[in-house]
């Protein structure tokens, strides 16, 4: 990975689709996902944006009857290559869930520590700095560094959604996926995520899906528009959003939309 | 309802339809009655007749010898608990490991047949299992022994906690299973340190319960443990169990041991309701959730 | 290389659990072996005789297992007969009548009275109930209804009649508890398709929830009758553990499950016993038919609802 550069991309997608059984869910996706920049999904509920996601870092799998043709390459490894563990991937591309999912048994630091354990790291020293370490860039240190061993559940809906970016961060993965990561977070909440999610892109690759055009067009660098399991537009945010090259994308981003 | 009385419907037929209405609910209450009736008159008896004949003799000593008054069924309290010790040491693994494989692997057909499978086995006659274990272990070993018995509740516990382990750790959101895998925790982790201790309460819920309705079975005991009159030293001995003590007390014809019996059943039935009871309070938070 | 070892950690677990959950058709292959083989001599002995012969001499060595057969047979049947009105009546009063509070409070008794050991309810059966039957019930039935052969005869207490009751307070709770659970799935868009209509609350349980519910009540009935065959503690001291076949339902009776029960560890040579090991075989291979149809006729009937919408 030594000959990578500013210019590889992060994801190197080429004619992918996922079936779910019978049903195509997502088919002809063919992009390329920029390092160090947010790139955001969009698209009508049902439009494979969700299974898209997850076919990055090979969430998908978890439905028994899935199946995937084409290439994803995450910074030029193909992460669907034989011998490669999907558990490998996930590791190297983190995600922050819908709804706020902290592990209900256990206190804030065993949550934002506990994928490392899992991962064989033992030292307590160690543990404790990367734990203050991811909280901080996850915006959620202040708020909790003096109740680190309270139940996460005992935190706000938004607190614990920071706390989830902090449990993805600490594996210091390569590209973090969002799927609607504010839905579920009241305005406030969900400024302070994407006040995060501007910051966070200085150091990581983020995708994320949201059915929010205007945090789309706050937050991300380029955007991606699906419509029924297909990718109509992909292109720069800014440009999406005021001269959108084709009609489907334009009726959808303003609103006059089915 | 003037006008609507002016169409078909007439006064009598509506007062009658009222009337039937009042007559099933009556009816329908008398029958939930009815079956809690004997309930309350097993453990109004078990009280009256039991109670005085708890003392601290009754939980020490073993039994007096035919025609001796006093006494106690020590060694019964004992030999159940040994029993429910050996049952879980069996029933609990192998049942909770299986409910994991339902819930977190199996493949739709296959958790069918397993499932109907063990439906049938909880309603295999629990007189059918004690034969079985006979056959198995009694006959081989050339006698009666506390480890034939503790086999045997064992075995009649797997599918009881295997049932409801899956169930519980289906209620368990799949948020949970998606966050760990997404952080690159290999799927056993993800089973073992996350799954199962977000279900732990209920796991423990059911396995109580399970040892609850296995702590009252005498028919499988009667021909694997036996019953003892005296303290067992070793598994391979026959031991004494509670609910073999109070069968073998009550078809005796002797006052005393009618006594006793009354005593060992207001024990016994205690045990079990409490644990029943207890469970109940434990896990009234999480029904509650599970209700909205 | 750490790819490795963590795969193979997960195939072993999964494999440990895999291997967990088929044990219990090793439990069923157990099960079925040993009672074949221990019923081998007599089913060699006497064939298909077995089922319909009357005799039961073990000194004569002849065997027979009709009178046990009729036994449990006819003490199902009267359970069933008592407890399957009760225990509807109880699920819909609780489901669809009864004021929320009143309803948890009776489940729970419900499912306590679920949880009493059957040797405990014959004890209280053997002292209690069988005494009040003797001196109360029984003369009373025989003197308003005594031109019926089934309540003719001397009265003992320990009878047919008295195994039906103890085994009908024992299924009672699971007809009960699985009813309500059934009552309980109906759709919400049933009830109030009735209400709209008009109807009274007893009015909406008969025509949308009873009718909806059918198939899955009748399941409930038949997993109880499936723990009605099998029952053997408290029928066994109640039941008065005579062979044979009369009209009466105060003369004492015998099942298949209390046979076993009374004579297995007094049961000398090799014949008795392997007698009474198909005996347990008959049993088996009855309860696991029962259970199979009520599995089938619940799971049918719970299929279009595993997910509750509530």
């Amino acid at each position: 990975m030594s000959t990578v550069t500013n210019q590889t991309p992060a994801f190197a997608i080429r004619d992918l689709a996922v079936y779910f059984g019978l049903t195509k869910a997502i088919r002809n996706i063919s992009i390329d996902v920029a390092a160090k920049a947010v790139t955001a999904i969009i698209g009508p509920s049902g439009c494979g944006k969700s299974t898209f996601l997850r076919s990055l870092n090979r969430m998908h799998e978890l439905v028994p009857e899935a199946r995937m043709t084409g290439d994803i390459r995450l910074f030029g490894d193909d992460i669907y290559a034989r011998n490669i563990d999907p558990v490998v991937v996930r590791r190297r591309v983190g995600m922050v869930f819908q709804k706020p999912n902290p592990f209900p048994t256990m206190s804030i630091a065993e949550n934002v520590t506990v994928g490392l354990q899992l991962n064989g790291v033992r030292d307590s020293s160690l543990l404790a700095e990367k734990m203050e370490q991811a909280l901080s860039m996850a915006a959620l240190w202040d708020e909790v560094k003096d109740r680190l061993h309270a139940p996460a559940i005992s935190l706000s809906g938004g607190q614990q959604q920071r706390l989830c970016i902090a449990r993805a961060l600490i594996m210091q993965p390569e590209v973090l996926l969002m799927d609607e990561p504010a839905s579920a977070l009241d305005p406030i909440a969900t400024a302070k995520i994407e006040d995060l999610i501007v910051e966070l892109k200085k150091d990581y690759t983020i995708v994320i899906v949201t059915h929010n055009m205007q945090q789309a067009a706050r937050i991300s660098d380029t955007t991606a528009f699906f419509y029924m399991g297909e990718l109509v537009e992909f292109g720069a945010t800014a440009k999406m959003f005021t001269s959108p090259s084709k009609k489907q994308t334009e009726d959808y981003v303003t609103g006059r939309f089915g | 309802m003037a006008n609507l009385n002016q169409h078909n419907m007439n006064s009598t037929n509506h007062s009658w339809r009222n009337f039937k209405n009042g007559v099933m609910q009556t009816l329908t209450f008398v029958c939930a009655i009815l079956v809690i009736t004997p309930l309350v008159l097993v453990f109004y008896h078990l009280l009256w007749q039991g109670f005085t004949s708890i003392n601290l003799d009754f939980f020490t000593q073993l039994p007096k010898p035919t025609g001796e008054t006093g006494g106690g069924i020590g060694n019964a309290i004992v030999g159940t608990f040994v029993l429910l010790g050996e049952a879980a040491l069996l029933g609990v693994p192998v049942g909770v490991l299986g409910g994991v494989y339902l819930s977190e692997y199996g493949t739709t057909k296959l958790n069918w047949w397993i499932r109907f499978t063990a439906d049938i086995l909880n309603g295999v006659p629990s007189i059918t299992w004690g034969i079985v274990v006979y056959a198995l272990l009694v006959v081989p070993m050339h006698g009666f022994s506390a480890l034939a018995g503790g086999v045997v509740l064992g075995m009649m516990m797997i599918p009881l906690v295997m049932r409801t382990t899956e169930e519980i750790l289906q209620l368990v959101p799949n948020g949970y299973r998606e966050a760990a895998l997404a952080l690159g925790v290999v799927k056993w982790r993800t089973i073992v340190q996350i799954v199962i201790p977000a279900a732990l309460k209920g796991i423990i819920t059911c396995v109580l319960l399970a040892l609850a309705r296995i702590a009252g079975e005498t028919a499988p005991l009667m021909f694997t443990a036996l019953g003892n009159q005296y303290w067992s030293q070793k598994l391979t001995d026959p031991m004494a169990a509670l609910p073999l003590q109070i069968f073998n007390y009550a078809i005796s014809p002797y006052d005393d041991w009618h006594r006793q019996a009354w005593a060992g059943a207001l024990i016994l039935l205690l045990l079990v309701l409490s644990i029943n009871v207890g469970v109940r309070f434990l896990t009234r938070d999480r029904s509650r959730q599970r209700n909205n | 290389m750490n790819t490795a070892r963590k795969r193979y950690g997960d195939t072993v677990f999964r494999c440990l659990t895999l291997l967990m959950a088929l044990s219990i058709f090793a439990l069923v292959a157990l099960i079925g072996i040993e009672l074949f083989e221990g019923s081998g001599k007599s089913m060699h002995k006497f064939g298909w005789h077995f089922l319909v012969s009357s005799v039961w001499d073990p000194i004569a060595e002849e065997y027979g297992a009709l009178p046990f057969i009729f036994g449990t047979l006819v003490s199902s049947a009267i359970a069933l007969i008592i407890a399957v009105p009760i225990s509807i009546a109880t699920a819909v009063y609780l489901t669809e009548l009864a004021p929320r509070v009143v309803s948890q409070l009776l489940t729970m008794f419900i499912e306590l009275l679920a949880a009493v050991p059957s040797v405990i309810l014959g004890l209280w059966g053997v002292f209690v109930m069988v005494p009040w039957l003797r001196d109360h019930l029984f003369p009373w039935l025989q003197n308003h209804l005594g031109f019926l052969p089934l309540f003719q005869g001397p009265i003992y207490g320990v009878s047919m009649f008295a195994g039906g009751i103890i085994v009908a307070i024992m299924i009672i709770p699971i007809i009960t508890s699985v009813s309500r659970e059934i009552l309980q799935s109906v759709p919400k868009l049933q009830r109030e398709a009735a209400y709209a209509l008009g109807a009274t609350r007893w009015e909406v349980t008969r025509i949308s929830v009873l009718s909806y519910a059918k198939k899955g009540l009748f399941g409930a009935v038949i997993l109880g009758l499936g723990r009605a065959l099998g029952e053997t503690m408290a029928v066994t001291m109640v039941i008065g553990n005579s062979p044979q076949i009369v009209k009466s339902l105060f003369a004492p009776g015998y099942t298949l499950s209390s046979v076993i029960a009374n004579e297995f560890n007094e049961a000398t040579g090799s014949l008795y016993p392997s007698a009474l090991f198909e005996m347990g075989l008959v049993l088996l291979g009855v309860t696991v038919l029962v259970n199979a149809l009520a599995q089938l006729l619940l799971t049918t009937f719970a299929g279009p609802n595993v997910k509750p919408q509530n």
